[in-house]
């Protein structure tokens, strides 16, 4: 069997199994899993543009998909007029002074001579710093967070068309990609990991505490969409009509309407970053980043910036993440920051790359739609087969509805289960690399 | 007399927190560098095993009060200790058996292993919430105070209180105890002699005779044992919930890499040092400060440097800097 009837046959066994849910569950849900499917994909592209490609072992990715939400706010949300004049610009000139003050001590560090002196220079410009910072920070906070709490309390976004969040949300994520790739790709793979971790959880912990920037755990919710609304379809006298044409009620057939609008918006970012990913791996560029990945000290005798496409890479995987994660808010519709998970948004993602096959794009597309149909279909598995566990059992037997109460908890439990045997009996995962 | 008061509401709030807190993150960053020394990968799986040898723990717990025993006036949890010491044991032997053995035979690379440990991580995350839930649940109980607020001010007439807790004195006693049970078996035994020279060179102490796997064997021992003892601790100082164990990996981690990796007593010099910037960057200083400085001076605001929320920051910051400046970390740890 060839590899492409190989990959053939796979895909449409995971095509086989979302028709499946449609037939047995609701097309709503199969249609869910497939947007889902397509999001999960990206991401697993990135991850595999990163470790794939290059070896880097980012556990950070949460932090990447969340500042993609996060773009989807700031730019999508009409501006709160009010607040800007409450404290928008004094909010802005703190930012300025933060970043100007962090600048500053880089200088420093740069510029004087090593030795105590430099210590001090660098402490005395954060300490007073960070002071002048707060100072103006403080008030401004305190005045937009005043304006209207229950519905507004923060500084709003552009007004622009949701759609310009996708590649914004890209944008920012390569931005704090650079930065936290500038100071820790230097390190050593452990390090790499550790730093990347942190790095997710604080951009979590800003955008859950800085009620101003975009609600906190208030949450944003009503965020513009790119397709119709199902309320309006309903509505319409045409798409009504159609839909009797169809054979369905008008109420299920706007909401897989709208869904399948996204599905499609979605496949084509999906195929064009696929693309995008292939042409780059068979490219010299990929190769080189091949060289580089299986031995860094041979890459760099031959006279590679193995530190620079590091970094190179790092923010391209990155920035690919932050599209899939302003994709996902823009789907839901809101954004929720005490919703972000590392188990979920990063470790899940990885075991897409791993089963996929990392170093492979296609791969790591099956690994994105695979596992995250047993991410959702865990669940009613878990408690079918519970309920078949426990059958023999008295009604009120403890155990019994422990142990059903508990069914949820089995998708980790499955999805370790799924990792390490792939690891242990197919390491390079469904789809090897080439 | 001001001083006295800013002294007392300074290590109420600041220096007898701090202390518990770095007690626990020694402990947990022990366990990461013992691992990290001897097996020479990070592992993810670490707060999890915290978090199951805390369950156990939990679990015995309940049963012993079901029973009607308890230990007097300390928590009944330290009578489940051994038990659950025993469980976590038997645990990380089985994970090691069918998992790492595997990886280890086959000198793989040692990011396979740290993936390895991601998988480990989710099985025993499942397991945990599987067996007890994601929720809250409360196991200490004893006196709840060695010294409470009003005792002190009684006792002294200070208008400021100190309280301690039992379970912060008793964290720093069993951590003491840990510690120097860790050390004396390190230094003085055969087989944490063996453990020692099996870490600084490994093809040298395979060459005098060592064998690895009873030196593997030892470590999965003694870190199991030191993991659960953190998640014990820590389960009764703060509360026990899964998901908070999974989030300590962080600092565990950070503690171990400023100490520097594969050093055991920089993961102690290193706990203490995140658990006392934590504490002390997101306290409000108002209170020491108004003590101190004359009443012109007195602070309007809070004077806290940051919002609690972002303790993870203070450890990563930290974390940054010192890997920045000293890459081995504070003590000199091994890189692989």
């Amino acid at each position: 069997m060839s590899d492409f009837t190989r990959n053939a046959l796979m895909f449409a066994a995971l095509g086989g199994l979302i028709l499946l849910t449609g037939t047995m569950q609701s097309w709503n849900s199969a249609i869910l899993i497939l947007n889902m499917g397509l999001i999960s994909a990206i991401m697993a592209l990135g991850v595999n543009l990163q470790w794939g490609f290059a070896g880097l072992f980012n556990v950070g990715v949460m932090g990447f998909v969340a500042l993609g939400g996060l773009a989807v706010a700031l730019v999508s949300i009409d501006p709160v007029g009010e607040a800007w004049n409450a404290g928008g610009t004094r909010i802005v000139i703190a930012l300025l002074a933060g970043a100007g003050t962090i600048v500053a001590a880089v200088i420093s560090y740069q510029r004087v001579a090593k030795g105590l002196n430099r210590t001090l220079v660098m402490l005395s410009i954060l300490i007073i710093g960070f002071t002048v910072y707060r100072t103006i920070l403080d008030p401004g906070v305190s005045a937009v967070e005043a304006v209207n709490p229950a519905a507004t309390g923060f500084l709003g976004g552009l007004g622009l068309p949701v759609i310009v969040a996708w590649p914004v949300g890209g944008l920012l994520a390569a931005g704090a990609a650079w930065l936290i790739g500038k100071t820790a790709l230097g390190l050593r793979s452990d390090y790499l990991a550790i730093a990347t971790l942190g790095i997710a959880e604080i951009i979590i912990a800003v955008m859950k505490n800085e009620d101003w920037l975009a609600r906190g755990v208030k949450n944003v919710v009503g965020l513009p969409r790119p397709v119709p609304y199902e309320i309006n379809l309903q509505k319409s006298a045409s798409f009504v009509e159609r839909a009797e044409s169809w054979g369905t009620d008008p109420v299920t057939a706007s909401t897989i309407f709208v869904k399948l609008n996204y599905s499609l918006l979605f496949a084509v970012v999906l195929v064009v970053i696929f693309l995008m990913a292939q042409a780059a791996l068979k490219s010299p560029w990929g190769r080189m980043m091949r060289a580089i990945r299986d031995n860094e000290v041979a890459a760099e005798a031959m006279g590679k910036d193995v530190t620079r496409r590091h970094l190179q890479i790092f923010v391209l995987g990155s920035a690919i993440c932050g599209v899939a994660g302003a994709m996902m808010t823009t789907l839901d519709g809101q954004l929720t920051p005490g919703t972000y998970q590392p188990l979920r948004f990063t470790f899940l993602i990885w075991v897409m790359v791993i089963v996929g096959g990392s170093g492979n794009n296609l791969g790591a597309v099956l690994g994105g739609f695979l596992i995250w149909f047993f991410w959702v279909q865990v669940e009613p598995i878990g408690l079918w087969l519970m309920q078949l566990v426990t059958s023999g059992m008295a009604e009120d037997n403890g155990l019994r509805s422990h142990l059903i109460n508990s069914a949820a908890h089995m998708r980790l439990l499955t999805m370790g289960v799924i990792l390490l045997l792939v690891l242990r009996f197919s390491p390079r995962g469904l789809i090897p690399e080439r | 007399m001001d001083v006295l008061n800013a002294i007392i509401v300074l290590s109420n709030f600041v220096l007898i927190p701090a202390l518990a807190y770095g007690s626990q993150l020694a402990l947990g960053a022990l366990g990461v560098t013992l691992i990290y020394g001897i097996l020479r990968f990070s592992n993810f799986a670490h707060g999890d095993t915290m978090a199951f040898g805390a369950m156990v723990a939990v679990l015995v717990t309940w049963l012993l009060q079901g029973m009607g025993v308890n230990f007097g006036p300390l928590p009944t949890a330290l009578l489940a200790l051994p038990f659950a010491i025993m469980g976590t044991m038997a645990l990380v032997l089985v994970t090691d058996r069918l998992v790492y053995r595997f990886y280890r035979k086959q000198k793989a690379k040692p990011v396979i292993l740290v993936i390895v440990s991601m998988g480990v991580m989710f099985i025993l995350n499942g397991l945990v919430r599987f067996i007890i839930g994601p929720n809250d649940q409360k196991f200490a109980d004893g006196e709840r105070f060695i010294v409470s607020v009003r005792e002190f001010k009684a006792m002294t007439g200070l208008p400021e209180g100190l309280a301690i807790k039992t379970t912060q004195g008793l964290t720093v006693v069993v951590a003491v105890i840990c510690v120097a049970l860790l050390f004396w078996f390190l230094n003085r035994t055969r087989t944490g002699k063996s453990m020692r020279a099996y870490s600084d060179n490994e093809d040298l102490a395979l060459l005098s005779g060592i064998n690895p796997e009873r030196v593997v064997m030892y470590t999965w021992l003694i870190v199991a044992a030191l993991a659960t003892v953190a998640g014990v601790l820590y389960g009764l100082d703060k509360t026990f919930k899964p998901f908070v164990y999974f989030q300590l990996l962080l600092p565990v981690f950070a503690s171990a890499i400023v100490g520097g990796l594969g050093s055991p007593i920089g993961a102690i010099a290193g706990g203490f040092v995140i658990a006392f910037s934590e504490v002390t960057i997101t306290y409000a200083w108002k209170k020491v400060l108004k003590y101190l400085l004359p009443d012109s001076l007195e602070p309007s605001s809070l004077v806290q440097l940051l919002s609690t929320d972002y303790k993870f920051a203070v450890s990563f910051v930290i974390l940054i800097v010192v890997l920045l400046f000293k890459p081995t970390g504070l003590f000199k740890g091994k890189s692989v």
